[in-house]
């Protein structure tokens, strides 16, 4: 009985964060279908909601709704300069130069955010108490249910977006085929916009949502960043349930490991699941393979 | 190729004569580092400029080199020399291993990879307490010698590192004009193209993979011995990172860009002590400045520069 309190428990805040890793995952994969580009940058939309939030709240003074909804806006901001001044300038980059890219925003980013914040780790207060909910012998905390109640209208969210407005549809015309697409006179360019400014807003709401449980600073985007890029892999880089389902899957393994196995791998195991992903179905779990065209 | 090999003589005679102003002070021990990250990024410079693909694991090997060779020669007692061998030939065959899978990923996908390698094996070296003393690191590791030549001062410590330095520049430019290092090429400009031409480019770039993991496992042992101890935090994924600036500055697919760009970015933090958190932030501009304007590095972008500049004399000459 022991055992099994024990294994809900970990399940239950494995999938938590398997959640947060879930919504990082798709705002990835966002970026990823309108432009083919892998923005090692992301976990840093991740932080800066976060340490914005924080910012909002204890130097601006704001009511914590206003807060969050400074920090999305500001990552944002930061998502659409960032567009703007490292990726639009190169037309017909290589892969190389995007990495290259994106990987120097990302310090950029972190290094602006050390410097004007310090390296102290800071929390978030819970949305709503820590008083813990007991559920089948296990403790659920309000704060799991803010993470799964976000998550899910985030995803609800993005498939009506998707499928059920216009510029949605222009955006996954887009992933399809961008000259295509071009063709018939959607503005390719526009729509890659777009795409940087719902996965900045999607990436810093789930650094938002995360932070209360796990506190944040200035570098806690390269974990989550990378952990919500496996999840994205499982996922096949779709940014439909597939990558929902990698997310929770991967926070659960994780929990259970570090739980069970040993904490100090906890780590490891992800990067380990992402590496076997990668080698064996780099098309994810869920997806067919695909031909490569050349 | 004559010109090449007197380029090559007149830089081994900088490498020979730089020390003599310093007088063994503090710019020797900076030195030292600069032809330790030297040998690192040639050796992604071959796999990365050269090949064309992309590693941010650079640091798991470097570790390997380093922690191998101060566990076997602290704990098992192993003659240093022997040690760098038989680690360097054992990093080299995990790499030949874990270069077909790896490998046979591309961009994005290559890049995360090897950056979940270079994370693991941090982590190893973290949780691994026992073998590697953790984060607190492992201490006690000699120094190399000859003979009765114990290499225990800077000035000693500088010239061991530069002569394994240029052995491999001296290599590394051969291999890159060789009949390998044109094959490489090919397989950067267009792996179909290459392979359709009779390239092997599977078997090649495990090959240049496992030469890079090598070069690095060395780089690894001459640290830890040049340093005595050793700590994970210099076998981050910041490393990883900071060699990639280093070549993306010196010049990607330049021999002595590599060497160029370790110079630089071993001295800029240095130089900028009294700032000491703002080299992140410089790193981050560096890497998107010179892409975005100077995708050839320094070695590449300074001449074309002059030539901007110069256009007149180009013109009537």
């Amino acid at each position: 009985m022991e055992l099994f309190q024990q294994i809900t428990q970990f399940v239950i805040s494995g999938l938590a964060t398997g959640a947060i890793y879930a919504l990082i995952g798709l705002s990835f994969a966002i970026i990823f279908n309108s432009t083919g580009i892998i923005n090692f940058a992301q976990g840093e939309f991740v932080m800066l909601g976060g340490v914005m939030t924080i910012f909002s709240l204890n130097v601006l003074h704001l009511p914590l709704i206003a807060a969050i909804a400074v920090a999305v806006a500001a990552t944002t901001v930061v998502g659409v300069v960032f567009e703007r001044l490292a990726i639009r300038p190169l037309k017909n980059a290589t892969p190389l130069a995007l990495i290259i890219i994106t990987i120097g925003a990302s310090i950029l980013i972190r290094g602006v955010v050390m410097l004007v914040w310090g390296k102290d780790t800071q929390a978030l207060p819970a949305f709503s108490g820590n008083d813990p909910i007991s559920v089948v012998g296990a403790t659920l905390l309000p704060q799991h249910l803010w993470i799964f109640g976000v998550t899910v209208l985030v995803i609800v969210g993005c498939r009506l977006f998707f499928h059920h407005t216009i510029s949605g549809k222009a955006m996954r015309a887009c992933s399809f085929n961008r000259r295509a697409a071009n063709l018939v006179g959607i503005s390719v360019g526009r729509m890659v916009l777009f795409s940087f400014v719902i996965s900045a807003a999607v990436g810093s709401l789930a650094g938002v949502i995360i932070a209360p449980l796990t506190m944040t600073a200035y570098d806690v985007g390269v974990m989550l960043g990378l952990k919500g890029f496996c999840a994205a892999i499982m996922g096949g880089m779709g940014s439909g349930l597939g990558t929902v389902l990698g997310g929770l899957i991967l926070g659960t393994l994780e929990s259970l490991g570090a739980g069970l196995i040993s904490s100090g791998y906890k780590d490891a195991i992800a990067f380990f699941i992402l590496l076997l992903i990668l080698f064996i179905r780099p098309q994810g779990l869920f997806k067919k393979g695909e031909t490569e065209r050349v | 190729m004559k010109s090449d090999k007197l380029k090559f003589l007149a830089f081994c005679l900088v490498v020979l004569l730089a020390p003599l102003p310093l007088a063994g002070g503090y710019l020797t021990n900076v030195l030292i580092f600069v032809g330790i990250n030297g040998v690192l990024a040639l050796g992604l410079n071959l796999l990365l400029g050269y090949a064309g693909q992309i590693s941010l694991g650079q640091a798991a090997f470097f570790g390997l080199g380093a922690y191998g060779s101060g566990v076997l020669t602290t704990t098992y007692a192993m003659n240093p020399w022997l040690a760098m061998a038989v680690v360097a030939v054992c990093v080299a065959a995990f790499a030949f291993a874990l270069g077909f899978p790896v490998l046979r990923l591309k961009g994005h996908y290559l890049a995360m990879a090897t950056l979940g390698v270079g994370v693991i094996a941090n982590i190893a070296f973290n949780e691994t307490v026992d073998l590697t003393g953790g984060p607190s690191g492992l201490s006690g590791i000699p120094n190399l010698s000859i003979g009765g030549l114990i290499f225990d001062t800077d000035l000693k410590n500088y010239y061991l590192v530069w002569s394994f330095a240029l052995v491999m520049i001296f290599l590394s430019l051969n291999l890159v004009n060789s009949r390998f290092g044109r094959g490489l090429r090919a397989i950067h400009d267009s792996e179909v193209a290459a392979r359709v031409m009779g390239v092997n480019a599977r078997l090649m770039k495990v090959q240049v993979f496992t030469l890079s993991a090598f070069i690095s496992a060395i780089a690894g042992s001459l640290y830890c011995h040049v340093m005595t101890f050793i700590s994970p935090t210099s076998f981050s994924f910041h490393v990883s990172v900071e060699l990639l600036t280093m070549i993306v500055i010196g010049g990607l697919g330049s021999v002595y860009g590599s060497i160029l760009g370790a110079l630089l970015l071993t001295l800029l933090p240095e130089m900028l002590r009294t700032f000491h958190d703002y080299d992140i932030v410089v790193y981050g501009m560096l890497l998107i400045s010179m892409t975005i304007y100077m995708p050839g590095g320094l070695v590449a972008g300074i001449p074309a520069l002059f030539r901007r500049l110069l256009p007149a004399r180009g013109s009537n000459a």
